[in-house]
């Protein structure tokens, strides 16, 4: 891996983590480690239908199990609790226990409290339900002519659209009068999802003295929205802390997760004990409300005979679910980087998301953008091949230029900066491209099929609030902010301390957090703790997700910092008689420059903590600020959505170059090589952001080959284990995924970072469709559909030689 | 229900109590005896995260149950070494970024242990034979096999 020169002391080295010593030794305090006093335990039973009435539920001989405390069911949980946080507009009605009808398998419809999770599951099974089988929707495309019955939400519409808009960006129909050429791909984006090692967990209390609510939870948003929560209980946002515990894993399926922690505290309420919930694994995969895109397009690409790309336009229909938690998010997401690193003039999108009697989509890293560079990406790889031109050099040929940043695109959206070719030959280069062309022919001739993906995807970082709702026929709550705050004090040792307001879900914002104050104190990272805020005492957070943590905080510790500075040079400037002018900050000393005369970090902070009659009588006690950083940069759309504003312009970018074999017996892929080169601007630690694109990468492996939630036409989903639904496991996953960075810092930002968490995942899928592809060039086979899986592949193989005996 | 005694022995340490016989092996670790750092990921025996050794060898505590455990010696990560004494494992684990949410990293240390007890010197290929049968959703894989793999030096006595 390569590392950048830098002029930072602590920023762009691979530091240890600080996160890591607790997790190493089981120290990690997960939300299923932690117990209170007189703590009960719950389970949860679940709809075998995927879409009935409720006619009736008997839950008197689970009431009677020794140890029982508390059954609740959908229609008496309503009586306390409100319906679930939605983002939709119009919203979406979702119980934390349905009340009167259930919409996928899975769905809770009672729930059993007892004095352990045992004797609450025995009992769960005893409960009887009446159920009145309602007409079942799988197919999305079905979904659009949904009539009566069939109709999940009547109250919403009488179809299953969710949404249906086309969105025009620039002179669509003049460029695609204009082509040479248009290409056009029908292609299919499975419906797949984070799965985390640890479920999704809460453990509730309820105050009857005080009338209020203690949450612990593995969510992410509870700074940002962790007051809807209160609204769904029914109590007032002061009636609830939300105190977050680190995830073992999140991957964006964590980002807000309403429903758990509402049910936890609703039990716990009706029972006046502290109730702890943990999905098991089958809860999760099939109720976790976090599955990702499920999307069937119709795309078209228009260029010019010399390879020149014009205009863009696809057709998409996205399979939500049975609820629609964050609205179409996902789509505001894609028009972030909808036309990639190229110089595509224009382009028109229309959406047509349904309901079906699935798990909702939530977050899974990439958020929809995945998905548009996979659409992308196998595009440019179709003009490609339709003009008879390297795909590299298409691509060459396309990029936006070095000179052209900050560049806007037809969306609207602005990229910051960027250099796109730099990546590239740095990945040609790296993985041997044309040594690799050249074996591939050999092996060819020798009946062997290699293939050489490539794709050169953006990697959009930093997310605003617009992408939201700007979507929406009518905005709804049309929020722009998208804050993160620190505190930091310096105690009267000298000893730093820096509160985050969002929590650890499996990236390293303590370490990050370390390094970037390290930096800006000029202080050793030893002498700097980092704790996390509950939302009694939690400042503006949104925190981790669409890539942006790191940025974020940087920019809240630097604001903060400003104001630390400001008050020691005030300090040291009074003590020392010196002008605050002449004064710097190094090596965590104030000193008088080119003198050797100047008080350390820890001397100043004494003195401003107990020595007030020493100091301006001006200046207040201790040592200590709090920023809020707003985002960098983020502006309105316009009023007729032809323009969507600035809403994710830190923008990345990567080349990924798989080499794969196919065993055209078998369908079993083989990776030879594995070159991934990502430009996340300034880097804060090489060894933590190549952890994510490693990692990413192997998610966006078993995007592409192996995992799907596969439901039947009944609407049972298939793949509910571990044993079913295909994670990679290390013999799926490349011995070697070759690192390299090319660093193009951004303008906007502090000290050019840009984010790189979701890199990975954006870019694998594209790029193994591409190699996949490569390699079976011979056969004349496509890859239009994920996820290739071993039996799919040779089933295409087998048909193809059919066609070519 | 019913109780039986089991008697074990976890991280040297001996345990006797009365338990139901259809008690997980992996509920008795880590509440029974309050040993949190063993995590339970699927509790149907695929994803490896509640690893422990039994008599040295790696078990699925989720598909024991803990009166089958009874006589035996449990190691579990508690076992290992603690935040500032950490075992040759952990330090490695540490410095090549072997983890990023640490909920595998339990089971993966304590089968890197079983492997490196019978194997000092693995090759890469036996280390990736090793942990094949443990998921980990955060690192790709890469890095577990680079601390394992350095670990084994450590142990040897190598130097950094």
């Amino acid at each position: 891996m390569t590392t950048q020169q830098t002029a930072h002391r602590w920023i762009g080295r691979s530091m240890k983590r600080v996160e890591d010593p607790r997790l190493l030794t089981g120290r990690g305090q997960y939300v299923d480690d932690l117990s209170l006093p007189n703590m009960a335990h719950a389970a949860v039973l679940r709809s075998p239908h995927a879409h009935a009435r409720i006619r009736r539920i008997d839950t008197s001989k689970a009431r009677a199990v020794p140890g029982v405390l508390l059954v609740m069911t959908g229609a008496e949980a309503a009586q306390q609790t409100g319906p679930l946080p939605c983002f939709a507009n119009p919203p979406v009605t979702q119980h934390c226990i349905a009340v009167d009808r259930v919409r996928h398998v899975g769905e809770a419809v009672a729930a059993v409290v007892a004095e352990s999770r045992y004797i609450a599951e025995d009992a769960a099974e005893l409960i009887e339900v009446e159920y009145e089988p309602l007409p079942v929707v799988m197919d999305p495309e079905e979904a659009m002519r949904s009539t009566s019955d069939a109709v999940l939400h009547p109250e919403r519409g009488p179809n299953n659209i969710a949404l249906q808009r086309t969105l025009t960006f620039g002179p669509v129909d003049e460029d695609f009068a204009t082509a040479d050429v248009v290409v056009r791909r029908n292609l299919r984006w499975p419906r797949s999802g984070a799965q985390p090692m640890e479920t999704v967990g809460a453990l509730a209390s309820w105050d009857e003295a005080t009338g209020k609510f203690t949450i612990y939870a593995n969510t992410s948003m509870y700074n940002y929205v962790g007051w809807l929560l209160a609204v769904s209980l029914k109590v007032p946002a002061h009636k609830l802390n939300i105190i977050p515990t680190i995830a073992g894993g999140s991957f964006g399926s964590k980002l807000f997760t309403h429903k758990v922690p509402v049910l936890a505290a609703t039990l716990a309420r009706a029972c006046g004990r502290p109730v702890k919930y943990v999905e098991d694994r089958i809860d999760n995969i099939m109720n976790c409300d976090n599955h990702g895109s499920d999307r069937i397009y119709d795309v078209e690409l228009a260029l010019k005979n010399d390879g020149t790309m014009l205009s863009l336009r696809m057709k998409v229909i996205d399979d939500y679910g049975a609820y629609l938690q964050f609205g179409v998010g996902h789509h505001g997401n894609a028009l972030a980087q909808l036309t990639g690193p190229y110089r595509i003039k224009s382009a028109r999108v229309s959406l047509t998301a349904v309901m079906t009697n699935k798990g909702q989509q939530g977050a899974y890293r990439g958020f929809g953008s995945e998905v548009n560079n996979f659409v992308v990406e196998r595009m440019v790889d179709a003009a490609a091949e339709a003009l008879g031109m390297d795909p590299v050099e298409i691509r060459r040929k396309n990029f936006i230029r070095p000179e052209q940043f900050p560049y806007k695109i037809p969306t609207g959206n602005v990229y910051d900066s960027g250099n796109y070719e730099a990546v590239l030959d740095k990945a040609l280069e790296m993985a041997d491209y044309q040594g690799w062309r050249r074996k591939q022919r050999e092996a060819r001739a020798e009946g062997r099929y290699i293939g050489i993906g490539l794709v050169s995807c953006q990697e959009r970082s930093v997310f605003s609030a617009t992408e939201f709702w700007f979507w929406n026929h009518e905005p709804g709550f049309a929020l722009t902010s998208s804050p993160d705050s620190v505190d930091i004090k310096i105690d009267p040792t000298g000893k730093a301390f820096v509160r985050l307001h969002a929590p650890f879900w499996g990236n390293s914002p303590e370490t990050v957090a370390t390094q970037i104050l390290a930096e800006q104190l000029t202080i050793d990272p030893a002498d700097i703790t980092v704790t996390y805020s509950d939302t009694d005492s939690g400042l503006p957070g949104t925190g981790p997700g669409g890539s942006r943590y790191t940025v974020m905080v940087a920019g809240a510790i630097a604001g903060a910092v400003k104001e630390l500075k400001a008050k020691m040079f005030r300090v040291a400037a009074h003590l020392l008689e010196a002008s605050e002018s002449d004064l710097e900050l190094r090596d965590g000393r104030v000193s008088v420059r080119g003198t050797d005369r100047g008080l350390t970090i820890g001397e100043i902070a004494l003195q401003a903590h107990y020595f007030k009659l020493s100091l301006p009588a001006d200046v207040r006690s201790g040592l200590d600020a709090r920023h809020t950083y707003d985002h960098p940069y983020t502006t309105l759309p316009n009023a007729d959505r032809t323009d969507m504003g600035v809403f994710y312009p830190i923008m990345g970018h990567m080349c990924h170059i798989p080499i794969i074999e196919v065993d055209i017996e078998t369908g079993q892929i083989t990776f030879l090589k594995y070159v991934a080169v990502h430009d996340a601007g300034t880097v804060v630690n090489p060894m933590t952001l190549a952890g994510h694109i490693r990692g990413g990468t192997v998610q966006g492996i078993g995007s592409a080959l192996y995992e799907h939630y596969y439901y039947d036409s009944s609407g049972q989903l298939l793949t509910a284990t571990f044993a079913d639904y295909l994670i990679p496991t290390l013999m799926e996953a490349p011995e070697n995924i070759e690192v390299g960075h090319v660093v193009t810092p951004s303008p906007y930002t502090e000290y050019g970072i840009k984010g790189g968490g979701e890199g990975g995942r954006m870019g694998a899928p594209a790029a193994l469709a591409s190699a996949v592809e490569d390699a079976l060039r011979p056969l004349g086979i496509k890859i239009d559909s994920l996820p290739i899986r071993p039996v799919l592949l040779r089933e295409m193989i087998r048909e193809a030689q059919q066609r070519r005996p | 229900m019913d109780q039986e005694r089991v008697v074990v022995t976890v991280n040297g340490v001996r345990y006797e109590r009365m338990v139901a016989p259809r008690r997980l092996l992996s509920d008795f670790i880590r509440e029974d005896l309050g040993l949190r750092g063993t995590h339970v990921g699927c509790e149907h025996g695929v994803c490896g995260m509640c690893t422990v050794l039994v008599d040295g060898q790696t078990a699925r505590s989720c598909l024991m149950f803990a009166v089958q455990a009874d006589g035996t010696s449990i190691t579990t990560v508690e076992g290992l070494g603690t935040p500032t004494t950490l075992h040759p494992l952990q330090q490695a684990f540490w410095e090549k970024h072997g983890l990023q949410c640490g909920f595998c990293t339990p089971a993966m240390l304590l089968t890197a242990l079983e492997l490196l007890s019978h194997n000092p010197s693995p090759r890469r290929d036996e280390i990736r034979e090793a942990i094949s049968g443990n998921l980990c959703r955060c690192t790709g894989y890469q890095t577990i096999v680079d601390s394992i793999e350095y670990a084994a030096t450590l142990m040897r006595g190598g130097g950094r």
